[in-house]
């Protein structure tokens, strides 16, 4: 079979995974805040109410706790619903139905439920929005059983990993940036799986190991370009799912370079970065390391002003910094 | 009257089972044998088989702590709930839920939790699947008084009447959440109309009277699968043991601070001596007839005992089984 691929930008790949998906299974549902408007959700829910109806599609009252709840009632009772969060910040009040119900069910009923909900919240920062519009949540849900959470950073990857999200047996938390939604790549036409729990190198190199997912690895890409022109051959990896972590490919990356620097576009404590890191050092890599570094947000919350903002959110240059062991004068 | 006397003695023997399998677990906790929390529901049987009756196979229940009664009405298996309350491999759910975690998709018993209100949506979500399915079937939450509390009750409503789902909030407010009276927790006795200005169809019903509870469950189930619901049905009633454990209010042993006149007063009430009174007068039963209901109940009591006791533990090395499926 021939995959016909094509330009398509990140939030119509996320479209198209839902469009596909729909049309072949009939338990698929979307569910969530503003998926009737633009202005809530960009154009991920275009053109799903006029084909498959206000049944399947469910603009909803503000209620986050009951509406994740419904979501992940419907999918005990066969259904396979995707719940959207356009602003993850808004997740917090569903953290019972996530965290307490979803991610349990399966364990704690030995097996006999399985929960195959889509958890979809959106980062959603800069701006000016300041701290209750602008958090990166995914290591919180990464803490707990029973949770898979994917971050895609490419269109072929938002497409992939969410058709594979909406196949999984499992509760999967589905974690996208806006700032990404009008990255254009290639993505194939047909419906595929990225599978989950795999991440990629997006560039070879033998000198250091940038380790990023999401918006992130868009930076650390960048940062490499920089950082061969003073003559340093950084690799690149993608985590893409950051519940479970590729561990193997992690390893194998670092244990070619000797050297990490974790990028994450979460808090610093207890956060995805540190969680990268304690992988690298207790794994025995038949040779030594000669550093390890995080850049990840400060513990502060998002400020408004954008005096603020510029040294708050990472970029390329603070990898860059880290690469090159200068201090980070954001900590 | 041939269907009145056959839904009566249905009812009968439901509450009976529920009561005796209640009732025989009282030693194992005193002794230790039984270590996860047990919520007993002695006193509140007439709602769960009330309900339960009123239902299909197909249709779904969720529960909460106190599940016991309803995981039995709605046709769960008593060997496997005893089992599990003993937390074995053998149980309903594997041994990996315990008392709290009671499960049997097979007859629609969705799964219980002790999260206050945390799966009153999970219902809500059961019922929109029934109506994008158009399947006819029909969900039930049961809540406790401590669940109004909860803002998820309200989110909860709200949805269902604004979609006219198919489901049945079922309050047992059996006056104490934990060891706080209802008067401590909220302002209005009357837990009915929080229904109402959602616009939906609310009810008070006497949660020990189970012909009652029935009446009011099958016009309510009848109007949810006609397109006509949501309904709210409050069930007044009361747990004739603590919260948890057989005597216990909180934790510790005989801390119950409930005034025994009031025990006393709802111990006149019990729903099983209520009905029993109803058959012999309407002579549906002989009293020999009743008394054997109860004596094949508690042998079933013990056969789920023996059973659960012969049973072994969840082996150590099946600790990572069932975190996710494969």
């Amino acid at each position: 079979m021939s995959i016909k691929s094509r330009k398509l930008s990140y939030s119509l790949a996320i479209n198209e995974a839902l469009h596909q998906m729909m049309e072949r299974d009939p338990s698929v549902i979307l569910i969530g805040q503003g998926v009737k408007s633009p202005w809530y959700v960009g154009n991920t829910a275009q053109g799903l109410i006029k084909k498959f109806g206000e049944q399947r599609v469910i603009d909803t009252p503000v209620s986050e706790n009951a509406m994740t709840g419904a979501a992940v009632g419907a999918s005990m009772a066969g259904m396979r619903a995707v719940v959207v969060h356009p602003r993850m910040d808004f997740m917090l009040y569903a953290f019972d139905p996530i965290i307490n119900e979803a991610a349990n069910w399966f364990y704690m009923n030995g097996g006999r439920i399985p929960v195959p909900v889509v958890f979809w919240g959106v980062i959603n920062r800069g701006g000016e929005q300041a701290a209750q519009h602008s958090q990166a949540l995914h290591a919180m849900f990464s803490h707990a059983p029973g949770l898979k959470v994917v971050m895609p950073a490419t269109p072929h990857d938002a497409k992939g990993l969410m058709i594979a999200a909406i196949k999984d047996e499992n509760p999967v938390v589905f974690i996208d940036d806006r700032w990404l939604y009008n990255t254009e790549g290639d993505v194939p036409e047909e419906p595929y799986s990225v599978p989950i729990g795999k991440g990629i190198v997006r560039r070879e190199g033998k000198d250091v190991s940038l380790i990023a997912s999401s918006y992130m690895v868009g930076e650390a890409l960048k940062a490499a370009t920089i950082l061969e022109r003073s003559g340093v051959e950084a690799e690149v990896v993608d985590l893409r799912t950051v519940k479970p972590l590729d561990v193997a490919l992690i390893l194998a990356s670092v244990k070619k370079t000797g050297r990490a620097v974790v990028v994450d576009s979460g808090w610093k404590t207890c956060g995805l970065a540190a969680e990268v890191v304690a992988v690298i050092a207790e794994n025995d890599l038949g040779r030594s390391i000669s550093s390890i570094r995080r850049v990840a947000l400060p513990d502060i919350p998002a400020p408004a002003s954008r005096s603020l903002e510029k040294g708050y959110f990472i970029d390329a240059q603070n990898i860059v910094d880290a690469v090159m062991q200068k201090p980070d004068v954001r900590v | 009257m041939n269907r009145n006397k056959e839904t009566a003695i249905t009812l009968y023997r439901m509450m009976a089972r529920i009561r005796a399998c209640e009732e025989s677990l009282i030693d194992p906790i005193l002794s230790g044998e039984i270590r996860c929390p047990v919520h007993l529901c002695t006193g509140q049987e007439a709602v769960a088989a009330g309900v339960c009756m009123a239902l299909e196979k197909e249709d779904y229940i969720f529960g909460n702590h106190r599940s016991h009664g309803h995981y039995l009405a709605k046709g769960g298996g008593m060997r496997e709930m005893v089992a599990e309350v003993f937390c074995r491999e053998t149980g309903c759910s594997r041994g990996r839920g315990g008392s709290m975690h009671l499960v049997d998709p097979s007859i629609g018993m969705m799964g219980s939790a002790p999260i206050v209100a945390g799966t009153i949506p999970l219902a809500l979500g059961a019922a929109l699947a029934a109506k994008i399915r158009n399947d006819g079937r029909v969900a039930v939450s049961f809540f406790g008084d401590g669940a109004t509390g909860e803002g998820v009750l309200c989110e909860s409503l709200n949805f269902a009447a604004l979609e006219k789902l198919p489901i049945l909030f079922v309050c047992e407010n059996n006056l104490y959440s934990t060891h706080l009276p209802i008067d401590e927790i909220r302002v209005s006795r009357r837990i009915y109309e929080l229904g109402i200005p959602f616009g939906e169809q609310s009810h008070r019903v006497d949660g020990n009277d189970v012909l009652e509870v029935h009446k009011a469950a099958r016009k309510a189930v009848d109007l949810c699968r006609k397109g006509k619901g949501p309904v709210f049905l409050e069930c007044l009633t009361y747990r004739m043991h603590g919260h948890v454990g057989p005597d216990d209010n909180i934790q510790g042993t005989h801390t119950d601070i409930r005034p025994p006149a009031e025990i006393e007063k709802w111990r006149r009430k019990d729903p099983i001596k209520k009905l029993e009174r109803h058959i012999l007068k309407k002579r549906m039963a002989s009293p020999e007839e009743l008394k054997e209901i109860h004596d094949q109940a508690e042998k079933e009591a013990q056969d789920s005992q023996d059973f659960a006791r012969n049973s072994s533990f969840p082996k150590g090395e099946d600790l990572s089984l069932y975190v996710n499926k494969e």
